[in-house]
């Protein structure tokens, strides 16, 4: 049997690799996502002062700290049994919306969007950032590089560093903003709306009218029919900061629509020998194997599953573009992969109207934005939508509030089984009888990025460009051809 | 990218880490492009090619500068450190998990099975009946897969390879990571051994009140309202700033939350954990050997996680000692 390995780092970096085996006839057996690495966090936050969680398990992702500051935050609200302030809610929102517009931002220029803004099969040199800043011009690349500078300088002046902050406590906030500040976010949010306009409009231009490009999208290498899991509000409107998690089937149903707190009836995690990262699945479904279908647990949590798995959209111009979004794919639930860029810029969308609405409530620069626990810790669940997927964090306590159990249930990890049967299945449709078709690489990639895995969660893949390479083995082990696709 | 002559070459590398150090260099923003200027980056997986094959090519001391930033826990992990110490004429033990280990180095305080046995059969959520664990080798029906071997213990760059300098910080900020790129242009770099950074504390960049600290009680955060413009300390909640190096420009007590040491040490300081304690003690107002310790007991119930929060991987404390090669090996 063949073997091709696909190392998004090279053989010896240790961020995920995948292999795929050929069978006689050359066409693809099976495919396998591994991870390579395992850090322990759920071991050694045992024995730990709880508060500490926030801090120390934003260590698991210097990507996206602050999705697990914040579910570590809101564990400890249910850990104390105590109810932030309005205020210290408002900041919070705020605070995340800042980060989800910065999370997608990074995404859709320098990760995801190369892909269609410069084109899948451009030359491998041109699809990164600076492809898409030559494509789209110096200045809105220019305008890309100053929404993250900007939403980078508000998560510090907020939360205390742009990289792992140091804010989050039971009951609310360490610090609230003055009035001044108040106004330089409401500003940088009117901006952040109009950035995330025009990009779906730059989406819109570059590949809703580009007639290639919606047959990929489309069309059958890029799709899984599974369940959708997401945050709504009480109007089953998408939330990341808090709300029910609600899951629909294949079918666009309802499956279930749970408090964080009952996770545990609802998803289950399995191990592998062959993986450090565990793969989570619906319980009351069941593990089926790496399939799709409603008999099947597999599930998905990516901006597409929110979509899915809510009604809309609770502000005017995303829920505009929500409706747009399945009229033009056809009606829900969407099942096409490649489609899950469209929706990070329908939430890009969402988070900026958000990061204004709640700017510009003077309220917010209230001093009430701490409340003091009375109770004794116990237990408590903390979710958020981190970029990447619903993110759980689970604490349970002893009387001094020193950690005895710790559960993570991360953003990416979510996607584990699906991620590995995309691949699969663009696998499948794109090597046929042995023969490693041109564009494989790129397109292989592509079924991996529409997730925009973030295994900084699990190890750790990053903005800027993912190098492959495929090395197809004979069943000896010998190398007998080598493709790569790097920036040479 | 070409290799124009003349120019330095730097190699910016990951191991285990969480990738808050990339983060943080590309945080430099528009000043990444005069560091292209001055330097060929001829390795760099994040952000641009990864190929270790070329890397392997290279003469041995081909890289002028090598930022190393992560920890060392897996086989390949220990195999890149190797690699990049003989290809680099200076190696920079580059953010706090390579430095000393970070917080993810707390899991030292257990082993490898231990850290298995919970992560893959007792948290909440995992169904595992057959009791699987993650394999360095696996027979699946297609054929064999392959995972690194996970070892038994965290270490810090300089337990596994010679390191030349240090750059601390959970991740460092971008100021100090250009400060430090411009020492290194400029030819201004301290002595081989150092750490690159400042010989003051956090207290010194802090701009809070200070009078006389003397406490009767630590608080834990959730315990207490500080007020904005009182030193934390002072306040009773354990402010980890008195110990720790300068660098940040104190920004955990400027939105009102006690710093954690991530910048580790100060200057001339060995050992974290055992100046911070030294410190914390001297402010408590009593004289009561059995007062104090109870002061410290009651307000500070995980010492080891307070005092050696990013430091334990490369402690005096460290846990039982063991050969190297065995606890690589998870023996």
């Amino acid at each position: 049997m063949k073997r091709v390995t696909i190392d998004p780092i090279t053989r010896l970096e240790g961020h995920g690799k995948i292999e795929i085996f050929l069978d006689d006839r050359g066409e693809v057996a099976n495919a396998y996502l591994q991870i390579p690495e395992l850090r322990g966090f759920e071991r050694f936050c045992v024995g730990r002062p709880v508060e500490e969680m926030p801090n120390l398990t934003a260590r698991i992702c210097g990507v996206c700290p602050e999705a697990h500051h914040m579910a570590a935050t809101k564990a400890l609200d249910a850990v104390f049994h105590v109810d932030p302030p309005a205020t210290a809610k408002k900041l919070r929102e705020l605070f995340y919306s800042i980060f989800f517009a910065t999370d997608h931002t990074t995404h859709f220029y320098a990760l995801g969007g190369p892909d269609f803004v410069v084109g899948p099969d451009a030359p491998k040199a041109e699809r990164n950032i600076l492809g898409v800043v030559n494509k789209v011009g110096l200045e809105i690349g220019g305008q890309v590089i100053k929404m993250r500078h900007v939403g980078h300088n508000l998560i510090q002046l907020m939360g205390g560093r742009r990289v792992h902050p140091n804010w989050g406590l039971p009951g609310g906030v360490s610090r609230g903003i003055t009035e001044e500040e108040r106004r330089e976010i409401e500003a940088a949010g009117r901006d952040a709306v109009e950035f995330a306009k025009f990009s779906l409009q730059l989406f819109d231009k570059l590949v809703l009218k580009n007639s290639e490009y919606v047959a990929l999208i489309t069309g059958d290498v890029y799709v899984q029919k599974t369940y959708y899991m997401g945050t709504v509000d009480a109007n089953n409107h998408v939330n990341f900061y808090d709300g029910m998690i609600r899951v629909v089937g294949p079918d666009g149903r309802e499956h279930a629509k749970y408090h964080p707190k009952d996770y545990r009836e609802y998803v289950a995690e399995r191990v592998e020998p062959w993986t450090y990262l565990k793969i989570p699945y619906l319980k009351k479904v069941g593990w089926k194997g790496f399939v799709d279908g409603p008999d099947s647990g597999v599930y998905q949590a990516t901006p597409l599953s929110r979509l899915n798995a809510s009604d809309g959209m609770a502000t005017p111009l995303a829920q505009k573009e929500f409706q747009r979004f399945y009229e033009v794919l056809g009606g829900k639930p969407v099942h096409h992969t490649l489609a899950t860029h469209w929706a990070r810029l329908i939430e890009l969308l969402y988070a900026t109207e958000r990061w204004l609405e709640l700017a510009s409530d003077p309220a917010i620069t209230s001093k009430d934005y701490r409340v003091l626990p009375k109770e004794k810790p116990t237990e408590g669940v903390g979710c958020v939508e981190a970029p990447r997927g619903t993110l759980t964090h689970h604490y349970i306590t002893d009387e001094r509030g020193l950690v005895v159990k710790a559960n993570l249930i991360v953003g990416t990890t979510n996607n584990n089984a699906s991620i590995c049967m995309s691949v699969r299945r663009a696998a499948q449709k794109l090597i046929k009888g042995g023969q490693i078709r041109e564009g494989l690489l790129n397109r292989v990639e592509m079924a991996f990025r529409s997730y925009d895995p973030c295994f900084g969660c699990a190890t750790h893949s990053l903005p800027g460009q993912m190098p492959l390479e495929v090395i197809i083995r004979n069943p000896a082990g010998d190398v007998v051809e080598r493709l790569t696709q790097c920036l040479d | 990218m070409s290799q124009t002559q003349g120019k330095g070459k730097l190699a910016l590398y990951w191991a285990a880490s969480c990738g808050g150090c990339e983060i943080a260099v590309l945080a430099i923003d528009e000043k990444i492009l005069e560091v292209a200027k001055h330097f060929d980056i001829v390795f760099w997986p994040c952000a641009t090619d990864g190929k270790v094959r070329d890397v392997e090519k290279m003469d041995d001391g081909a890289i002028d500068v090598c930022l190393f930033n992560g920890s060392i826990r897996t086989s390949e992990q220990e195999y890149m450190a190797r690699l990049l110490r003989r290809k680099s004429k200076v190696l920079v033990a580059f953010g706090s998990c390579a430095m000393e280990g970070c917080i993810p180095g707390l899991a030292n305080l257990n082993n490898r099975e231990e850290i298995f046995q919970t992560v893959y059969e007792e948290t909440p959520s995992t169904e595992n009946p057959k009791h699987l664990v993650p394999q360095h080798e696996t027979e699946v029906p297609e054929g064999k897969l392959y995972l690194p071997v996970f070892y038994d213990s965290v270490f810090t760059l300089d337990q596994v390879v010679e390191v030349d300098y240090y750059l601390p910080g959970c991740p460092p900020e971008a100021e100090r990571i250009w400060d430090a790129i411009v020492a290194i242009l400029e030819g201004k770099l301290p002595p081989k051994g150092s750490v690159i950074g400042a010989d003051t504390t956090v207290c010194d960049e802090c701009p809070r009140k200070r009078t006389e600290k003397k406490i009767k009680k630590f608080y834990r955060t959730w315990e207490i309202i500080p007020d904005e413009e009182t030193c934390l300390l002072e306040q009773g909640i354990v402010c980890a700033g008195v110990a720790t190096r300068a660098g940040c420009g104190a920004r955990c007590p400027r939105v009102n939350s006690p710093c954690i040491g991530c910048y580790g040490p100060n200057a001339g300081v060995v050992d974290f954990g055992a100046r911070l304690m030294t410190a914390l003690a001297s402010v408590i107002d009593s004289d009561d050997p059995q007062e104090i310790e109870k002061i410290i007991q009651d307000g500070i119930p995980d010492p080891v996680g307070t005092f050696y929060r990013f430091s334990l991987a490369h402690s005096l404390l460290r846990r039982k000692r063991k050969l190297m090669a065995s606890a690589m090996a998870g023996q």
